[in-house]
């Protein structure tokens, strides 16, 4: 560097520079004369023409918002509509002050300060001649007694416009979701030509994931004003360009036949095609009526559904997890398979508990005793723990974790819902990232039987079982299944193509699988109290009862009790039918069954009675009522009963 | 060893703390733009005390640095000039992969404040070009134009991808000044003005579509009446009506009565225009030129060629401002986000030119006659 700086000229450079200083100063100034000769252009040669524009100037853009697009179930019934109401809407150049005239306007109509602050927040980034709305879907009384006033608020006007309404409420308000009032935060993240003259936005649901599609585009008229800005005539239109509608896959009467079936009592239930990923049913009980969002719903309303201990807002079809306990068995089963670990015939002999080897914990089957030596098939007809516990070490954690994770466990699974939780699949990358301590071997033998870190939502469990019955071929699950634009007569079907190669390499391990599931309905845990009788197909399934908490004593649950098990137990069921050609895939959870097969067992039951209906067929009779098919108190086992291991999870598995 | 690096602090405390510092015409031409810029904000905000109170709160703060900055000597800006290069360079990347901001991702979140990575390549930009000139011969040779050439490619492509055409023009052309003044030969400077309209249809296809809207309605302001176009009508209608001597302070109907949008930041120069006439407006673009012409006496008069190029390339970058601004306002050029400098209101924007006036100042003090 120093050797070229010496080459430098350095008295050359600067009169060089000088010269290029001088020439660029010199194009400035004919830049700015070219400026200049724009604004006298303009400013004199046509100021009479502009001047007389100015004054002139009385037409104004005003935006049309378009209407938002329906929503349907597969057949045509109406889920969401537009319901014409009424609004005050409020001209802010036209107020002197506008904490006087809300005063003013508060003794008039109610005024709640969520009005208020709502307005505000919208006031600050409209346009001053830009109508902002005050007060949403006034009531006949409200109009009345504010046309009586009205001489008094020349800034304020009655103004009709469409809401929301949803007929079904409460059926689908987990799915559709509901909309309401644009907020600040919104505001900076629409666009704003897009949403001129919109009030309403897609907040939960498919009135969320959908909104682009629903919610078209705005249109304009250009409109003649007078000095104080109140419209004179309207010169020219551009009409909006309305949503799209939607449709869903879901059935109505399907829907309301697996809501019915939970009779209040929380929980969650998912249906699949397994041919396509179509969502047949989503339920999510105890739910809530969409309607009260809309038009802003009131504190006390607000804070009772958030505060109710069974949280109805929450999603729990995708948003709750808990642990899937026996009803990954199938899953694990097959991966065994899979990989070569198990062969169909391999026995293994259940004696009534597993130990480790060099442990002295151990952990039990549900039978006092075992099961004596079972191959798969009967290991997922009995839920033989000890099979599983067996079959999770031989399969190593990695690879058990690598398999699952191909259902999507453990990850989102892509409905076009938000708010999707992840659930949580053990791994030792899992454990390290949220514990300071190694992968334990104890903690792969109760991963084997869905307990441990598992946790799962209902929606993929049933899109796991909806994946195994469609011989392993991956959909993502969809809700909407087509769309349609206004004064289009046909539907548009939205592709939803298998997101990979099924995942199972040899045909025939699905079939070993599929008979241990079958088994379960003719001779297992759901063949009890005639809960599957008389129904015309095949149906394979399997139970799943997870612990809520873990235990903190090694000795067998002595209170038999359906209540008190109830309490601490979470019932699940899964299954599909026909099984010689799955069309059905259902997943049903209860918060707090006793037992998976005899509580959520009927629940899918009737979900599958509903979808016979709707295939034209009659749901056989002679169902045995479910309250039959409760074990009886004293009952001494049940072979669904899984569980932890005989020690307290709490005092770990030690290293 | 301490004793020397005590000694060293000491120096570079008193030559900071001593020396003349600041240039009287420049400082006062400033101060002549400021209280031009915030009487037409007055009437541009509808007598906004808070808006002006919030302008001239920027207007202290980015004085405050102004000074700060005119004592830091340009030896020492020079050495930091490459790092500061690549630190702004690096906080584009940043923002490319994790930026937010409707539509455009051009702000990073710092968590206290956000800020714009691409309003410090404005001044590093232009630092940079010089410092890589500054020890090689002159004028550049074509391997180190092309050198240049890439130095000012990457940021910029960085920022319309952002997509913002409005900042990436001003620090390319921040750049580009420097490589001029370098005295880059004019047949060169030619063949790559020829190049650069030979490449305008190819970018053009590169376009996003509303840039596409924006150069259209320019041509047909009636075919987009609520968006751009609207934009155009107004603001040519606000000039137009101001005439030869203008409406009068807060007589701009087009800007009282909400016909023209963006009337205290974008389209605040057709507020001016409309209210102070033709009379103004070349008052204010005498003004601008004296500006320019200033910082380009000082850098005619900066002791090496650092100083040289870095002060005349952020006085000619102050002129595609006011002409931008100008033009877009006068329908002349397409809607593009350049603000009048010191005119529009907002913040980053203010600061930041008064930080480059802030180097022109220290180059200023560290001239060669003076040493």
């Amino acid at each position: 560097m120093k050797l070229r700086r010496s080459f430098k000229d350095t008295r050359g450079e600067s009169a060089l520079f000088q010269r290029r200083a001088v020439a660029g100063f010199l194009l400035i100034l004919l830049s700015f004369g070219l400026l200049v000769a724009r604004f006298h252009f303009l400013q004199v040669t046509h100021h009479d023409e502009f001047a007389l524009r100015s004054t002139n100037n009385s037409v104004k853009p005003r935006a049309i918002p378009p209407a938002r697009g329906l929503i349907y179930d597969r057949n045509g019934v109406l889920l969401a509509d537009n319901v014409p109401a009424f609004r005050l809407e409020v001209i802010p150049e036209k107020v002197p002050s506008m904490q006087a005239m809300l005063d003013e306007l508060g003794t008039v109509v109610p005024l709640g300060q969520d009005d208020i602050d709502a307005f505000k927040k919208q006031l600050a980034q409209s346009r001053r001649f830009d109508s902002v709305p005050l007060k949403l879907h006034l009531t006949e009384d409200e109009i009345d007694r504010f046309a009586v006033n009205r001489w008094r608020f020349p800034s304020v006007a009655v103004v009709p416009y469409l809401t929301r309404h949803y007929p079904l409420g409460p059926l689908f308000a987990h799915v559709v979701g509901y909309v309401s009032r644009i907020d600040a935060d919104d505001l900076d993240r629409l666009d704003p030509d897009e949403y001129k003259g919109t009030s309403h936005v897609g907040r939960t649901g498919l009135e969320r994931y959908y909104e682009d599609v629903l919610h078209g585009k705005p249109g304009y008229e250009l409109v003649e004003v007078n000095a104080d800005g109140q419209t004179q005539r309207v010169l020219k239109t551009i009409p909006p360009t309305p949503g799209e509608n939607l449709y869903l896959s879901i059935d109505v009467r399907m829907q309301k036949a697996t809501m019915a079936a939970f009779d209040g009592r929380p929980g969650a239930a998912v249906a699949i095609d397994p041919r396509n990923g179509q969502v047949l049913a989503l339920v999510s009980v105890p739910t809530y009526d969409p309607n009260l969002f809309v038009n802003g719903i009131s504190g006390a309303d607000y804070k009772a559904l958030n505060d109710a201990p069974d949280r109805p807002l929450t999603v729990r079809a995708l948003q709750g997890v808990y642990p899937p306990g026996s009803t990954v068995k199938p899953f694990l089963a097959l991966g065994g398979l899979e990989y070569g670990v198990r062969r169909p015939q391999d026995t293994v002999l259940s004696t009534g508990q597993f130990c480790l080897p060099g442990q002295k914990r151990c952990y039990r089957d549900d039978t006092r005793g075992g099961d004596g030596t079972v191959n798969m098939v009967r290991a997922i007809e009995m839920s033989t723990n000890t099979y599983f516990y067996k079959l999770a070490l031989d399969l190593g954690i990695d690879r058990l974790s690598d398999w699952m994770s191909r259902f999507s466990f453990g990850a989102k699974t892509g409905i076009d819902l938000p708010g999707e939780s992840k659930g949580i699949l053990p791994s030792r990358e899992w454990k390290s990232k949220h514990s300071k301590f190694g992968w334990f071997p104890g903690e792969t033998v109760i991963a084997g039987i869905g307990q441990g870190y598992w946790e799962v939502t209902p929606l993929q469990l049933g899109h796991a079982v909806a994946t195994f019955a469609g011989h392993g071929v991956p959909y993502q699950p969809r809700v909407v299944m087509a769309t349609r634009a206004n004064g289009v007569a046909q539907m548009q079907m939205l592709a939803n193509p298998p997101t990979g190669p099924s995942l199972i390499q040899k045909p025939a391990d699905w079939n070993v699988v599929d008979q241990g599931m079958r088994a379960v309905i003719t001779g297992g845990t759901g063949s009890k109290g005639g809960i599957f009788t008389g129904f015309p197909y095949v149906i394979a399934g399997k139970s799943g009862t997870a612990e809520r908490f873990s235990r903190t004593s090694d000795a067998y649950d002595t209170n038999k009790s359906s209540a008190h098990l109830a309490a601490r137990h979470r019932a699940w069921f899964e299954a599909y039918t026909p099984a010689e050609d799955p069309k059905i895939a259902a997943v049903a959870m209860l918060e707090s069954g006793a037992w998976g097969a005899a509580d959520a067992g009927p629940i899918v039951r009737k979900i599958f009675d509903s979808w016979l209906v709707i295939q034209g067929k009659t749901a056989p009779p002679d169902i045995a009522p479910p309250e039959q098919s409760l074990p009886a108190p004293n009952s001494t086992v049940d072979p669904d009963m899984e569980d932890m291991p005989a020690e307290s999870s709490s005092s770990g598995d030690g290293p | 060893m301490i004793d020397t690096m005590a000694i060293r602090m000491q120096r570079f405390l008193r030559r900071i703390l001593t020396r003349p510092r600041i240039d009287l015409p420049l400082a006062a031409a400033l101060f002549i733009l400021a209280g031009v810029g915030l009487v037409t904000l007055y009437s541009a905000s509808d007598s906004s005390m808070a808006m002006v109170g919030g302008q001239a709160a920027r207007f202290v703060l980015g004085a405050g640095l102004l000074l700060l900055i005119s004592r830091i000597p340009p030896s020492m800006l020079r050495n930091w000039t490459p790092w500061l290069y690549l630190a702004s360079t690096a906080f584009l990347v940043v923002v490319a992969v994790l930026g937010e901001g409707r539509g455009a991702n051009r702000w990073l979140n710092l968590g206290v404040m956000r800020f714009q990575p691409s309003e410090l390549l404005k001044l590093t930009m232009p630092m940079m070009v010089a410092w890589y000139l500054h020890p090689r011969q002159l004028p550049p040779s074509w391997k180190d134009s092309a050198v240049v050439g890439l130095l000012i490619a990457i940021p910029v492509a960085l920022i319309a991808k952002q997509p913002d055409l409005g900042t990436a023009l001003l620090v390319a052309a921040a750049g580009a000044f420097a490589l001029f003044l370098s005295g880059m030969a004019w047949w060169r400077i030619g063949l790559i003005v020829a190049a650069v309209g030979g490449m305008i249809p190819v970018a053009w296809h590169f376009l996003h579509q509303y840039q596409r809207d924006r150069v259209l309605t320019l041509l047909n302001p009636e075919s987009d009446p609520l968006g751009n176009g609207w934009h155009i009508i107004q603001s040519q209608i606000a000039v137009g009506s101001g005439g030869m001597f203008g409406k009068g302070f807060q007589q701009s109907t087009q800007s009282r009565l909400d016909f023209l949008p963006e009337h205290t930041t974008d389209f605040i120069f057709a507020v001016f225009s409309e209210e102070f006439g033709l009379v103004g407006v070349i008052a204010l673009i005498v003004l601008y030129a004296f500006i320019i012409g200033r910082c380009l006496w000082i850098a005619m008069e900066a002791r090496d060629t650092y100083s040289r190029l870095l002060a005349g390339a952020l006085g000619m970058s102050f002129f595609v401002y006011v002409f931008v601004n100008g033009g877009m306002v006068a329908g002349m050029l397409p809607v593009v986000g350049v603000p009048m400098p010191m005119i529009s209101y907002g913040g980053t924007s203010a600061v930041s030119l008064l930080v480059g006036f802030g180097v022109l100042m220290s180059i200023h003090a560290n001239r060669k006659m003076h040493d």
